[in-house]
């Protein structure tokens, strides 16, 4: 994870595309300016950053079922629940998977656990554009690279 | 059963908090009711699960921005029912 470029993902674990699912791991950082303010003596990783966190593993699962065709970006974020603490030094486990694919649009449900323990979970909108532009493209597929995304798993 | 019409007024109704009775077919849905592309989005979900259909927005969108279709054609919700039932009845004819 690297908050300070809203990278909140770091490694594709498995992407199921028969069942339209993906499991995501994201590893807190220890130290970071963030908790240093949320909150003194008692850091925690912001509720937004986790419900960023399920947007962006939603979204490479998206990536991948439109073969890279579409982007998605967040419309809307609806039923988002914290249910516990995440905290400096912890590894996230996060999993989406599809709840409709609409035309133009598709909606997610996605959850971080902890050692196997639910922390929170979302159901989560996305408007799907074609990229903006190459440079869009390429910052995408350099993400890709960085994220280990399975690329033999795409349809040919 | 209820009309496609009073299926999809219900849905508005309850997905955008607009009082149904404002409701009719005549209604353009952004003209006159104010829903805008996000709370659309919501519609869209909810007319695809009740109609087992998915309401091709993106080639409708695509149709309004080159200029050959109208806003009308598929927002005015007498029009947008009548595009509900011809898919409806596409996906019927093909099952």
């Amino acid at each position: 994870m690297q908050l300070e470029y809203f990278q909140l993902i770091d490694r594709i674990l498995d992407l199921n595309m028969d069942e339209k699912k993906i499991t995501v791991e994201a590893q807190v950082p220890q130290h970071n300016t963030i908790f240093e303010g949320h909150f003194p003596g008692h850091p925690i990783m912001p509720g937004v950053l986790l419900i960023e966190s399920m947007a962006q593993t939603s979204g490479w699962l998206l990536i991948a079922l439109m073969k890279f065709e579409r982007m998605p970006f967040l419309a809307a974020v609806k039923e988002a629940k914290m249910r516990g603490f995440v905290t400096p030094g912890e590894c996230l486990t996060v999993e989406a998977g599809i709840v409709h694919e609409g035309s133009g649009y598709a909606i997610t449900e996605a959850k971080v656990r902890v050692n196997g323990k639910l922390r929170c979970n979302a159901t989560i909108t996305f408007s799907l554009i074609p990229p903006p532009n190459p440079e869009f493209r390429r910052y995408m597929d350099a993400v890709a690279k960085r994220i280990d995304f399975p690329l033999q798993a795409l349809p040919s | 059963m209820s009309s496609t019409f009073d299926q999809v007024a219900t849905i508005i109704a309850e997905t955008c908090d607009i009082p149904r009775d404002t409701i009719t077919p005549e209604s353009h849905a952004i003209d006159d009711l104010g829903i805008d592309s996000l709370d659309f989005l919501d519609i869209a979900f909810a007319i695809d699960k009740a109609f087992g259909i998915k309401l091709p927005l993106e080639k409708w969108t695509q149709e309004v921005n080159d200029g050959k279709a109208t806003t009308e054609q598929y927002f005015v919700l007498k029009n947008l029912c009548a595009r509900i039932d011809e898919l409806v009845a596409a996906k019927t004819a093909s099952a």
